[in-house]
C-alpha cells in the first residue's frame, strides 16, 4: 500500500477504471497535458491518449451535454468541471436531461455519467471558487450526490461512481486534496454509494459531517474526550440518497446530535438530516439537535473565509450547548 | 427545385497600422493629439509596471492569486480610451489596465486580490460592472445594458471584454445574437491571447478567426493586431461611432498574447514552449508604441524617465496605502453586508451570533449555549 494524497488517489481510481474498461473516458477543461488545474488527471493523457482524455473548449454545458450523449450511447464519461462554482453553466443539462433520462424514457435509456468538481472553501481562493452547493444537486430527483472525505474513500467512491448506472455528482473537497496522506491499496477497491459510516465510536454525542468538515469534527471529538465526553462521528459520504440508518442508531444511543457542514445553513443538508432524525429517533432525543454551518451569505474572499467556515471552536461550543441543554 | 447557392458577400478585415519594428502605415495612422498619445503611453506603462509589481507581491505572499495582463496593454488601452465617462464598461477578469483607466484605484486592485471585498467597491456614478469571474457570463449583461441605453435613448454605449476561451461558452453566442437582433450599442472586445489556461486557440475553435463569428449573428466583425495600439484605436473608434449612431454592435478581435501565466496559480511550462513565448515577446505592444513615439519626437530620454518614475511612485504609494489597510485584520462581520438592501431576520441573527462568538473568544468567558449557528 502506498500513502497517497486525495489527488493521487483520485488519479489512481481513474487510471485503473480506464485501464479496465475502454468505455470510460474523461472530458473537461485542461484535463489533458495540463492534468487538470488540481492535477487529478495528471499524465492520464500519456497513457490513454487524447481520444479518451478529452480537452474540451471552455463550455460547461457542452461538457455535461456531450457526456449525456456519450452515456446514452453506452460510454462511461467522467466529466470534470474545473470548480463547482462553474457547474451552473451546465446545471440545465444535468437537471433537465441527465437526471430524468431514465424516467422519461421509461427505463429504455440511462445516463451512467459522473460529474466531478472540486468544491468548498479553505484554500483562500477567489470569488466563485469556494462555494458548497451540494444541496442543489441533492434536491434534484434522479441524481446521486457523493462527497468523499479522504484519499482512500475518495478512490473507492469514485470507482463506484464510474460503475454506477445512473448519473453521479461527485464533489471533491479541495481543502483536503493535499491536506494529508493515507494508505490506499494498489488493488481495486470500491465502496457502496448510499452508505454512511461511523468513523469514531462514542456514547454521549453524535456528530454528523461530511467532506472537508470531517477533520474539524474529528478534532473536536478528541477535544471533547479530554473533557470526559465521548463523541461518535458519522461521515455521510453520500449526501443523496441519504443513508439515515447509521445516524438514527447513533442518536438512539447518545441522545444528542451536532450536524456540521460548510454550506449555508438554510435548506442545507443539515435541515434534511434533522428531519430524518426527528422521524427516526425523536423519542430518544435529550436535547434539540444543533447545526454548525456556513452562514446564509456568499462565501467571502479569503481574508474573511476563516470567519465563515465552521471550525473546531464552533463545533465544541455547539456540542457543549446541546449537552448542557 | 435545384440546389442553389446563397452567396455571402462578407469578408473579414484584418487591420494593422504599426508593426513590431515601430514602422507605421501613414495612410492608416489615426490622428491623435500629442497629449492623448502620451496619456496612452503612461497608462500602458502603468499597466505593465503595476502588473510586474503585483507579481512580485504575489510571489512574496503579500497578495493572493491574480491574472497578469502583460502583453495585453495595447488591446485594453486602445479600446477603452474611446469610452466617455457616461458609457459603460463590462469587464471580464483580465482588464486591470482598462479598469484603472476608468478610475479604479490601484489600492482597490491590491485589496481585491488579497481577498478583501472592499476592493470591489465601484466609485459612485461610475458605470463599470464588477469584474466577472465565470467566463463569458458578463457578455449578456453588456447586451442588456445596451438594450437599456437604446431604450432610454441617452446616447450611452457599452464596451465589454472577454477572452478567446469565452467565445466557446453559450453566453457568448446568446449575447452576440441578441445584441444583433436588438441592434444595441455594444462593442464586443475579444482579447484573443491564444490560450485559455492550457487550451490553445486551435483547440478552442475551428474558425479561422474569432472576428468571423460576428457574421453568423449579422454584425460587423474585424480582426486587428492587438499588440498594435493604433490598430486597436482605429477599429474601436469605428465601432464606437457606429454604436453611437444607432448602427448596432460590433465584434473586434484583438490578436494578442498572454505573455505570463494564466494566473499566478498556473504553470504554463506544462503546456507551451518557451520559444513561442519568446517569439511573442518580440511583438511587445509597449516597446512598439515607444519606438513610434520616439520617432515622432513625442518621447525622449528625459520625459521617458520622468514618466517611468511617476508611474513607479504612484504604484509605491498605492502599495503602501493598501498594505496599511490590509495589516488590520478584516472585520468578519462585513461579510454579512450588502447581500440584500435590508438584512433578513435570519441573517441578522447569524450576524449577531458571530458577534457574540467573537466577543466570547476575546474575553475567554464563553457563556454556554450562546453559539449554535
Ligand atoms: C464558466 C467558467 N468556467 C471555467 C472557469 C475557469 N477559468 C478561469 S479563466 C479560464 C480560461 C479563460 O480563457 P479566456 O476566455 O481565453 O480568457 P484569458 O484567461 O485567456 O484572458 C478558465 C477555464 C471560469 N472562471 N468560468
Amino acid at each position: 500500500m502506498a500513502k497517497m494524497t486525495m489527488v493521487q488517489a483520485l488519479n489512481l481510481a481513474l487510471r485503473q477504471e480506464m485501464a479496465k474498461d475502454d468505455s470510460v473516458l474523461i472530458l473537461g477543461q485542461d484535463v489533458g497535458p495540463d492534468g487538470g488545474v488540481f492535477r487529478v488527471t495528471d499524465t492520464l493523457i500519456d497513457d490513454f491518449g487524447p481520444e479518451r482524455v478529452i480537452d474540451t473548449p471552455l463550455a460547461e454545458a457542452a461538457i455535461a451535454g456531450m457526456a449525456i450523449g456519450m452515456a446514452v450511447y453506452g460510454l462511461k464519461p467522467v466529466c470534470e468541471i474545473q470548480f463547482s462554482g462553474f457547474a451552473y453553466q451546465n446545471f440545465h443539462q444535468i437537471e433537465n436531461h441527465a437526471a430524468r433520462m431514465r424516467w422519461r424514457s421509461q427505463g429504455r435509456l440511462n445516463v451512467p455519467m459522473v460529474m466531478r468538481a472540486p468544491y468548498g472553501g479553505g484554500v483562500r481562493a477567489l470569488e466563485h471558487h469556494s462555494e458548497s452547493r451540494e444541496a442543489y444537486w441533492a434536491h434534484t430527483p434522479g441524481l446521486k450526490m457523493v462527497i468523499p472525505s479522504g484519499p482512500r474513500n475518495a478512490r473507492a467512491l469514485l470507482v463506484a461512481a464510474i460503475r454506477d448506472p445512473d448519473p453521479v455528482i461527485f464533489y471533491e473537497p479541495k481543502a483536503l486534496y493535499r491536506a494529508f496522506r493515507e494508505e490506499v491499496p494498489e488493488q481495486e477497491e470500491s465502496m457502496e454509494i448510499g452508505r454512511s459510516q461511523c468513523i469514531r465510536e462514542g456514547d454521549d454525542l453524535t456528530m454528523i459531517a461530511y467532506g472537508a468538515m470531517i477533520p474539524p469534527a474529528m478534532e473536536a471529538a478528541k477535544e471533547l474526550e479530554k473533557l470526559g465526553i465521548s463523541a461518535e462521528v458519522i461521515d455521510l459520504l453520500t449526501i443523496s440518497p441519504l443513508d439515515d440508518s447509521v445516524m438514527i442508531e447513533s442518536i438512539k444511543k447518545t441522545g444528542h446530535g451536532v450536524i456540521v457542514h460548510e454550506a449555508p445553513q438554510s435548506f442545507g443538508a443539515g435541515a434534511e438530516i434533522i428531519s430524518r432524525l426527528m422521524e427516526g429517533a425523536f423519542y430518544y432525543l435529550e436535547a434539540p439537535l444543533v447545526r454548525v454551518t456556513g452562514y446564509d451569505i456568499i462565501i467571502p474572499y479569503f481574508s474573511r473565509e476563516k470567519a465563515y467556515m465552521p471550525d473546531v471552536q464552533r463545533i465544541l461550543a455547539a456540542a457543549r450547548a446541546t449537552l448542557n441543554n | 427545385m435545384p440546389r442553389t447557392a446563397i452567396t455571402l458577400t462578407e469578408t473579414i478585415e484584418h487591420l494593422s497600422v504599426l508593426n513590431e519594428h515601430g514602422e507605421v502605415d501613414t495612410d492608416l495612422e489615426p490622428e491623435i493629439s500629442q497629449d492623448t498619445l502620451l496619456e496612452l503611453y503612461r497608462a500602458m506603462l502603468l499597466g505593465r509596471r503595476f502588473d510586474e509589481r503585483m507579481l512580485d507581491l504575489q510571489r512574496q505572499g503579500r497578495i493572493g492569486t491574480f491574472p497578469p495582463i502583460k502583453g495585453q496593454e495595447a488591446a485594453q488601452m486602445g479600446s477603452i480610451i474611446h469610452l466617455k465617462e457616461s458609457d459603460w464598461l463590462v469587464p471580464a477578469f483580465r482588464e486591470t489596465a482598462a479598469e484603472i483607466w476608468r478610475g479604479r484605484s490601484l489600492e482597490s486592485v491590491l485589496l481585491y486580490y488579497n481577498g478583501f471585498n472592499e476592493g470591489t467597491i465601484i466609485p459612485e456614478q461610475q458605470k463599470d460592472m464588477p469584474m466577472s469571474v465565470p467566463v463569458g457570463s458578463q457578455i449578456l449583461h453588456a447586451t442588456g445594458i445596451g438594450y437599456g441605453a437604446k431604450y432610454r435613448k441617452n446616447g450611452e454605449i457599452v464596451m465589454t471584454y472577454f477572452g478567446d476561451g469565452a467565445t466557446s461558452e453559450g453566453d457568448f453566442h446568446e449575447g452576440l445574437n441578441c445584441a444583433a437582433v436588438y441592434q444595441v450599442p455594444v462593442v464586443f472586445i475579444c482579447q484573443n491571447n491564444q490560450w485559455a489556461i492550457s487550451i490553445p486557440l486551435k483547440q478552442q475553435t475551428r474558425s479561422e478567426t474569432i472576428a468571423q463569428k460576428a457574421l453568423a449573428y449579422g454584425m460587423p466583425g474585424i480582426q486587428v493586431d492587438g499588440n498594435d495600439i493604433l490598430a486597436v484605436y482605429v477599429a474601436t473608434q469605428e465601432a464606437v461611432q457606429r454604436a453611437r449612431n444607432g448602427g448596432g454592435p460590433t465584434l473586434i478581435e484583438c490578436v494578442t498574447y498572454r505573455v505570463m501565466m494564466h494566473t499566478t496559480a498556473d504553470d504554463p511550462s506544462r503546456y507551451r514552449s518557451d520559444e513561442e513565448v519568446e517569439k511573442w515577446k518580440l511583438k511587445c505592444p509597449l516597446s512598439r508604441f515607444e519606438k513610434y513615439l520616439q520617432q515622432k519626437n513625442i518621447l525622449n530620454d528625459t520625459n521617458c524617465e520622468e514618466i517611468e518614475s511617476l508611474v513607479l511612485d504612484r504604484i509605491q504609494t498605492a502599495i503602501h496605502k493598501a498594505e496599511q489597510q490590509m495589516a488590520a485584520p478584516p472585520d468578519p462581520l462585513d461579510m454579512f453586508d450588502h447581500l440584500f438592501e435590508k438584512l433578513p431576520p435570519h441573517i441578522t441573527r447569524q450576524k449577531e451570533e458571530v458577534l457574540r462568538y467573537l466577543n466570547s473568544l476575546k474575553t475567554g468567558n464563553r457563556r454556554e449555549g450562546e453559539h449554535n449557528g
